[in-house]
């Protein structure tokens, strides 16, 4: 059962990225440069060697001597910000390019989905598409003729499978895109960010299948922004930063220490020196800031939509649980409270482990710092109570939708109004 | 999972050694041409050459008709301006017919050819998100423009019926004649479409090459006109080969062009061969440049 699946060695993966070219010192030079050039590209394109791009200095390595083992029925998530790398450890696992150095022994057929409906094609119908899509992937036809009821129907395109695609809605062509994809039964799945696609629902029924797919004692190694997916798929996970490793373990003791890695070395700190209260027995595991969708911002913007996650645990039935998040500013104010109790989400039972979200309209906050106080009880006695539990900076942000940024210099919060000159005021005589 | 040395190794003694499926490194120099994988990938081959057959002539008015239009109306010029005034000689045979047979297999090298150079860069989306054997791509590019060329070769027997032209028993030969221009221009465009994804020059050079090798394959006029040993000689542009054959067995051309054709047979694998190992050598960089 522990046989490796995935042995990553020392893998590393340079790119040329051009920019720094030598001038050209006088016209004779460049002309003479511009003569000779085509000749010894030329050269070098017999000889096999890469040119254009090989030839300019710059270079950065989007792998750096990474190295782990993966073992078979494992399914590890890999996280880390846009450009530490993930896409590419995919992409050399799934011999799309060649590493630099370092090598990955690979034991098993392997399917890569790093893109949903590579290959598709605008004027097939969605019959058609399945086909090829499938093929693409690496499934037999035979394999695609029996899964193909099953494919339509995780779509929910019944209806529109002879239409071509070009007709297709973006929902239904993504639809489409990741019902072939997610047929793929390979030994080892590699997979990009393709859990995104289509509305709340489908979403839902994507991470399902994903969860099944896992289940099913499959090698998965799924990258993702999600921390919510990735912590529900993953047992373990790759924590990447600048094509280097940063730290292998339990998602979420790696989850977290991601998390930190977006703000400030300051805040790390402050969310380790934990003044925590409350009985414990249930927590709040961590709290951070995201976009509508679930994924995690690096920076927040006044006037930006935004959603608090709060990742919880407990040891009891979550009955009728109210999360509070008070929001304090550098100087320790309160400036409001975000209570579930008092909006509209009335959480009835919550499953022992998961997510809530708070979704903030349009962030009323001015630019600066901020700390969250979260507290969690379920009416009988206060669970949990953190105070400093994450603190973020909010920077100037076009909240009044004119362009303009609030820099926030006087303003505490924000709030929108609209000014106008009173032509036809009532009169009003302040004399007594 | 495990970091390297860092963490336990997973029972040493007890697993048995397993050979990987495959091991991802750096290649360096000429690498094998694995053509058995080619062979495994050849359901995604048909149903990318199924695709571009699908697809070419979808939203046109014509439709199909236009593998037919390409090579017929060339004919027609032909017939006007090399047959009627220049009065280029055809071996004996009406002129239309004899510059027709010449131009259905022409026109399924120069659009092979023009498209295989294209192929890599044309699906660079597949390139950098999938794997699969590169050489799949030009090869069903180039397999895609068989129906073209049986739509018009259609046309070529309707041709020799009117013109009351009898085939001959070398008919047997033609499939032969028909791979030998496959893979000439497979040949060379493995070597275009490799080139292609680090400089598109390619893409402009192509059509002025192709047109260049026109006039210099006899197509609006015979091979006859040289005396050996030029003729045979002549055999080193495949496509002579290819379309004094297609005379010989279809016309009944009474030049069998024996000698040419095997010239051109050695030139063609030769191309194919060097092409392929080139092919295989760039690949690394395909999905990075592109």
């Amino acid at each position: 059962m522990s046989d490796v699946a995935i042995r990553v060695q020392n893998l590393s993966k340079q790119y040329h990225i051009g920019g720094t070219q030598a001038g050209y010192k006088t016209l004779r030079e460049s002309l003479v440069e511009g003569i000779q050039a085509p000749f010894r590209r030329a050269r070098k394109l017999l000889r096999g060697q890469a040119t254009g791009a090989a030839e300019l200095d710059e270079t950065i390595w989007a792998l750096k001597d990474v190295s782990f083992e993966v073992n078979e029925g494992e399914v590890v998530g890999i996280i880390g910000r846009n450009g530490a790398g993930k896409s590419t450890l995919l992409k050399v696992l799934s011999r799309i390019t060649e590493p630099t150095r370092g090598r990955a022994e690979v034991y098993g057929r392997v399917g890569s989905l790093l893109e949903v409906g590579t290959g598709f094609h605008q004027e097939l119908t969605g019959r058609e598409n399945i086909y090829l899509n499938g093929a693409i992937l690496g499934m037999k036809k035979a394999e695609i003729e029996r899964k193909f009821d099953e494919i339509v129907a995780f779509a929910e395109i019944e209806k529109f499978i002879d239409t071509p695609v070009k007709h297709y809605s973006s929902g239904m062509y993504v639809r489409l895109a990741f019902a072939v994809a997610a047929h793929l039964e390979p030994e080892i799945l590699l997979v990009d960010e393709v859990l995104a696609v289509g509305d709340v629902a489908f979403q839902k029924k994507c991470l399902g299948k994903m969860g099944d797919v896992a289940k099913s004692g499959r090698t998965v190694l799924l990258v993702s922004h999600n921390m919510g997916a990735i912590d529900a798929l993953c047992e373990t996970t790759v924590f990447l930063e600048q094509g280097k490793v940063v730290d292998i373990g339990q998602t979420p003791v790696v989850i977290q220490q991601y998390l930190s890695s977006l703000y400030d070395i300051a805040d790390y700190s402050l969310q380790n020196r934990v003044d925590r209260g409350g009985s414990g027995r249930a927590k709040i595991n961590y709290i951070y800031l995201a976009t509508s969708d679930g994924l995690p911002l690096q920076q927040v913007l006044s006037g930006q939509e935004v959603m608090i996650v709060i990742g919880y645990e407990s040891q009891i039935p979550l009955n009728h649980p109210t999360f509070k998040l008070t929001v304090y500013n550098n100087v320790g104010q309160p400036l409001t409270q975000f209570d579930s109790s008092l909006t509209n989400a009335l959480f009835i039972q919550l499953p022992l482990r998961g997510y809530v979200g708070c979704q903030l309209g349009k962030l009323p906050l001015s630019a600066r710092r901020y700390r969250l106080h979260a507290s969690l009880d379920n009416g009988v006695e206060l669970l949990d109570h953190w105070t400093g539990a994450y603190s973020f900076t909010v920077g100037p942000g076009n909240y009044y939708g004119t362009g303009r940024n609030v820099v926030g210099l006087k303003d505490v919060c924000l709030v929108d109004q609209t000014w106008q000159l009173l032509e036809n005021a009532p009169e009003v005589h302040w004399s007594v | 999972m495990t970091i390297g040395e860092v963490r336990e190794n997973p029972a040493p003694a007890a697993s048995v050694v397993r050979q990987p499926t495959f091991v991802v490194e750096p290649s360096k120099g000429w690498l094998a041409l694995n053509l058995q994988e080619v062979w495994e990938y050849r359901e995604l081959l048909y149903f990318l050459a199924w695709r571009d057959i699908k697809v070419r002539y979808k939203q046109t008015i014509l439709g199909a008709a236009w593998a037919i239009i390409q090579p017929f109306f060339t004919m027609v010029i032909f017939s006007l301006f090399f047959g009627r005034l220049a009065k280029i000689p055809s071996d004996g045979i009406p002129y239309p017919i004899f510059s027709y047979a010449a131009l259905v297999p022409w026109t399924f090298f120069a659009n092979g050819l023009t498209q295989s150079s294209n192929s890599l860069v044309a699906s660079a989306n597949l390139i950098k998100k999938v794997y699969f054997p590169r050489l799949v791509v030009p090869i069903s590019s180039i397999l895609s423009g068989a129906v073209d060329f049986v739509l018009a070769f259609i046309v070529l027997l309707v041709m020799m019926v009117y013109f009351d032209t009898l085939p001959t028993w070398n008919i047997v030969w033609l499939p032969l004649l028909l791979l030998l221009a496959l893979v000439t221009s497979l040949g060379v465009g493995l070597w275009f479409t490799a080139m292609n994804v680090q400089f598109r020059d390619v893409r402009y050079a192509v059509p002025f090459l192709v047109q260049a090798w026109m006039f210099a394959t006899p197509i609006a006029y015979p091979s006859s006109l040289l005396g050996e040993p030029w003729r045979t000689l002549y055999g080193i542009n495949p496509m002579v080969g290819v379309i004094e054959g297609f005379r010989w067995a279809l016309l009944g051309v009474n030049t069998a062009p024996g000698p040419v054709i095997i010239i051109s047979s050695l030139v063609s694998v030769g191309l194919l061969v060097s092409g392929a190992f080139y092919f295989r050598r760039m690949e690394k960089t395909f999905a990075d440049v592109v």
